[in-house]
């Protein structure tokens, strides 16, 4: 049995829907990350798990049970806020301790596991502190343990390595994932960052305007995304519009060719094709597309460059630093791919 | 909106304040709107409620008298004059007040809010007082006029239109400071550095940007003078002359003196009426950022 | 820059002096032995014993200091409930009636405030014979109301700046409705309820016009009293009280400073 299941679960806000009939499964101990755009739903679906919302239609259940009409105070699961949510007036022990109190747990008991909840997230010796006094870091650090200590087999985090500095993020993303597999519970974790979403997460979850657009391990999402949005929010592969010409060919006209893909299934609506999955290449091939290149950006381990086909598309390309110095501005050059580099997109 | 209280209890947490100002604030300003319209007689309380005098129905004889009496008029005419010049001398004073107290170093700043914010706790009364003892003819200010010899009969400074005013200001100057206040400290300062970038000198920047800025707040500041000030009845009679026949000192008069409840009430109602314009617009200031 | 930072610290010193001069002196010609209250006849205090001997001033004193703490109370309860109310709860029926009432005693002027609630009092008593007889308790109600009006606004405007977040990271930690906002909300939103009652007392202590309306002949409150002595002219009994106010007011002032350099 799943942990937690989500059938059809639909929550709407005056004429938007903020969540779609959306189905999801999450094992136990598993890392899920719920990766959308604002507006996608992603918040709304970890507060309607949490129970601050309620879902207008559609089943929410946790080890089978029913959580429909469970106030938020009696679900099995813990919550770390956006902005942590550290109650000011309490010290950080006195965060920690919260939820043990109210669960009635012993003073020893009590504090025993708050000594251990702070050891876990490396702020032994901040008891005492006001959380006002902490660094954007340790904040979360407490806000992390404060959620932990009541060890709950499912813990909900919105956009927790948010408010951090990029340095302390990637550093922070890595405990995040050990502090998962020590304490074994499942995590979701909601994110906007695609980096963040694929480097944590045992499986990601694609949002889209409330609706479960796709479900799958990192790297299946990131190399066979499943439609338009999936392939430009995930690394923003070029989307290539055309029509299958019924021959096993796929007209692309703002590209000026006809592509062959290994796979063409029916439905087939555009082809996603990675900025790194591209040859510059000097003379022509079998799957080759003429271009000029129009800007050149230098990102450190490659350069991006904008280039525009014959046919008119502007096609993103990766040119790596070891393939020698990028072509300069206004150079024409041809571009290659291998047809399984082409993924079929079918919205 | 995120409701954290399901059911029943989320109904009844409204409920009982909304209780209670139903029926200590919404049902005394009907009985006001009642009373204006019944009729005054002998007798205790000396009134009757309309639908008590047989035959008579509704009396609109006090509000008649309240609208088209000239004495009445003039006492409305008195009350907005004399509100109005004493937001306008608020403002004068409380504006540089303002800029003051936000030019001045933010260590130094909690202290002078206070010393602005002090005299609310100061006691109005003894504040009153003290007008009463510098101004009246044996007072400080005619003693030492008189010992200085400047003059040789005490001046009549204490019961006068220059009276009411100080104590007026006095009294309102607090409620100007801190809207204007507000509104300067939380313009930002850099707009200023801008236009002096921009090549303007002092008073340019003052009149194109710091005094558009503050116009917000210069209006909000004006309004909570205003209003208070426009009903105000301690004041006039403690140092204004006799003359001054504000709408409030009028109001009393009627009610406690001449014992004509229906006048008073009528005079209530239309000085709401009258206030119901300002108070509008304080409140669409302040809903605006 | 310079010449108008001049300028605007010479508006803020004279404001100050024109506040400030009228109440130092009266204070400082409290200490005068002379009978006439701005003359100097010598350092005294005797103006102070005549004050505590002055029984009609005490029991006025004693009756507003009742009244006062009273209300003070019953409206930061009130004003708490009403800022809770229109702060936190989500739409309701009749939210935008419960707003204007919350908010009226704020705008409407003492007058038309005073003489409402007494012709309501007076209404009341005929129909349902209760309240038996004006005074302490109907300015008690006036003031409750007048005070709850200011105090809601205050707590109003402090939990609009505390995150929601806080009491949904109580619930979430296992805290029913209650206990969340006993162990969270209340103990955030006490400065302001404080800084409420402080205010809803000191309005209550300073009220001669609502009071007068609400108040019947047995009732006479501090401020009724000096408001009839002060028509007849000042007398030094009044300088003072004026310091004796004067002086537990800077010690408010001492206190909020202190409490405010703490939490620096």
């Amino acid at each position: 049995m799943p942990l937690l299941s989500l059938r059809g679960l639909t929550r709407r806000f005056g004429s938007t829907l903020a969540l779609d009939g959306l189905d999801l499964d999450v094992a136990a101990g598993e890392f899920l990350t719920l990766l959308g755009g604002s507006g996608s739903g992603k918040s709304t679906l970890l507060r309607v798990i949490a129970g601050f919302e309620a879902a207008d239609s559609g089943a929410l259940l946790f080890e089978g049970r029913d959580l429909a009409g469970v106030p938020p105070h009696l679900r099995p699961l813990n919550m770390m806020f956006q902005s942590y949510a550290l109650f000011p007036h309490l010290s950080v022990a006195g965060n920690v301790a919260y939820g043990l109190k109210r669960d009635g747990v012993p003073r020893a008991e009590r504090d025993r596991r708050v000594a251990e909840a702070l050891a876990m997230v490396g702020l032994s010796g901040f008891e005492g502190r006001a959380p006002q006094r902490l660094s954007g870091g340790q904040k979360q650090r407490v806000a992390l343990a404060r959620a932990l200590v009541k060890r709950p087999r499912l813990l909900l985090l919105d956009e927790p390595l948010g408010a951090l500095d990029a340095n302390l993020r990637e550093r922070t993303g890595f405990e995040l994932r050990a502090l998962q597999r020590e304490t074994g519970a499942a995590f979701i974790m909601v994110t906007h960052d695609q980096n963040e979403a694929l480097a944590l997460a045992d499986r990601v979850a694609v949002l889209e305007q409330g609706r479960l657009v796709q479900l799958g391990p990192p790297r299946e999402v990131y190399d066979r995304p499943a439609t338009r949005f999936v392939a430009a929010f995930l690394g923003a592969a070029n989307v290539l519009e055309g029509e299958a010409d019924g021959q096993g060919g796929f007209a692309c006209p703002a590209l000026g060719a006809t592509l062959r893909p290994t796979q063409l299934p029916p439905g087939t609506a555009a082809l996603a094709l990675r900025p790194e999955r591209i040859f510059v290449r000097a003379a022509g091939g079998p799957e080759t597309v003429g271009g000029v290149v129009e800007d050149i950006a230098f990102r450190g381990d490659d350069s991006l460059l904008l280039v525009r086909a014959a046919g008119g598309a502007l096609l993103r390309v990766s040119h790596a630093e070891e393939d020698g110095p990028p072509p300069p501005r206004g150079a024409a050059l041809r571009l290659g791919w291998e047809a399984a580099s082409l993924v079929p997109l079918s919205r | 909106m995120r409701r954290l209280l399901p059911g029943w209890p989320s109904r009844l947490v409204p409920a009982l304040p909304g209780l209670w100002l139903l029926l200590f604030v919404a049902a005394p300003l009907l009985v006001v709107a009642v009373l204006a319209l019944s009729w005054a007689a002998e007798g205790v309380p000396p009134f009757a409620l309309p639908w008590a005098v047989p035959g008579q129905g509704l009396n609109t004889e006090a509000l008649a008298l309240a609208l088209w009496d000239g004495y009445y008029r003039a006492a409305f005419l008195d009350a907005l004059l004399v509100a109005g010049g004493t937001a306008g001398l608020c403002l004068l004073l409380a504006f540089p007040m303002a800029l003051g107290l936000v030019r001045a170093p933010a260590r130094s700043r909690p202290l002078l809010l206070g010393l602005v914010l002090l005299p609310f706790w100061t006691g109005f009364l003894p504040r009153l007082g003290a007008w009463v003892g510098l101004l009246r003819d044996e007072g400080w200010i005619n003693s030492l006029l008189q010992s200085l010899g400047l003059i040789e009969a005490p001046l009549p400074l204490l019961y006068s239109w220059p009276a009411l005013f100080l104590g007026m200001v006095h009294a309102y100057l607090p409620f100007a400071v801190l809207p204007l206040y507000t509104a300067l400290s939380r313009r930002d300062p850099a707009l200023e550095e801008a236009a002096a970038d921009l090549g303007a000198g002092p008073w340019p920047v003052f009149l194109t940007v710091t005094l558009p800025l503050a116009l917000p707040g210069l209006a909000a500041a004006f309004l909570l003078v205003f209003i208070p000030a426009a009903g105000e009845y301690v004041i006039p009679e403690l140092l204004g002359p006799p003359e001054a026949q504000m709408v409030g000192r009028v109001l009393f008069q009627e009610f406690f003196q001449n014992r004509d409840w229906p006048v008073a009430a009528a005079l209530a109602v239309l000085l709401l009426l009258v206030l119901l314009v300002p108070i509008r617009l304080f409140q669409r200031l302040e809903a605006e950022p | 820059m310079r010449r108008r930072g001049l300028l605007a610290r010479a508006g803020l010193l004279a404001g100050l002096a024109f506040l400030w001069l009228p109440v130092l002196l009266l204070a400082a010609y409290a200490f005068s032995a002379d009978r006439i209250p701005f003359q100097w006849g010598g350092f005294s205090l005797r103006w102070f014993a005549a004050l505590g001997a002055d029984d009609r001033l005490v029991e006025a004193a004693l009756l507003s200091l009742r009244v006062a703490l009273g209300a003070a109370s019953l409206a930061v309860l009130l004003g708490g409930a009403i800022g809770w109310v229109l702060a936190r709860q989500g739409p309701f029926r009749g939210r935008a009636l419960f707003g204007a009432l919350s908010g009226a005693p704020l705008v409407l002027p003492d007058v038309v405030m005073g003489l409402a609630l007494l012709l309501f009092f007076v209404l009341l008593q005929r129909l349902t014979g209760w309240p038996a007889e004006r005074g302490a308790l109907t300015i008690l109600l006036a003031h409750a109301t007048i005070g709850a009006a200011y105090v809601a606004v205050l707590a109003q405007a402090r939990l609009a700046v505390l995150a929601p977040e806080l009491e949904e990271a109580a619930r979430d930690l296992g805290a029913p409705p209650l206990t969340a906002f006993l162990t969270v909300t209340l103990p955030l939103m006490a400065p302001s309820l404080v800084a409420g009652w402080l205010l809803a007392f000191t309005l209550s202590l300073d009220d001669v016009v609502v009071a007068s309306f609400v108040s019947g002949p047995a009732g006479t409150t501090l401020p009724m009293q000096v408001f009839s002595m002060l028509r007849l002219g000042l007398t030094p009994e009044i300088n003072a009280l004026a310091v004796v106010i004067l002086g537990m007011a800077l010690a408010v002032l001492g206190v909020g400073l202190a409490v405010w350099k703490m939490r620096k």
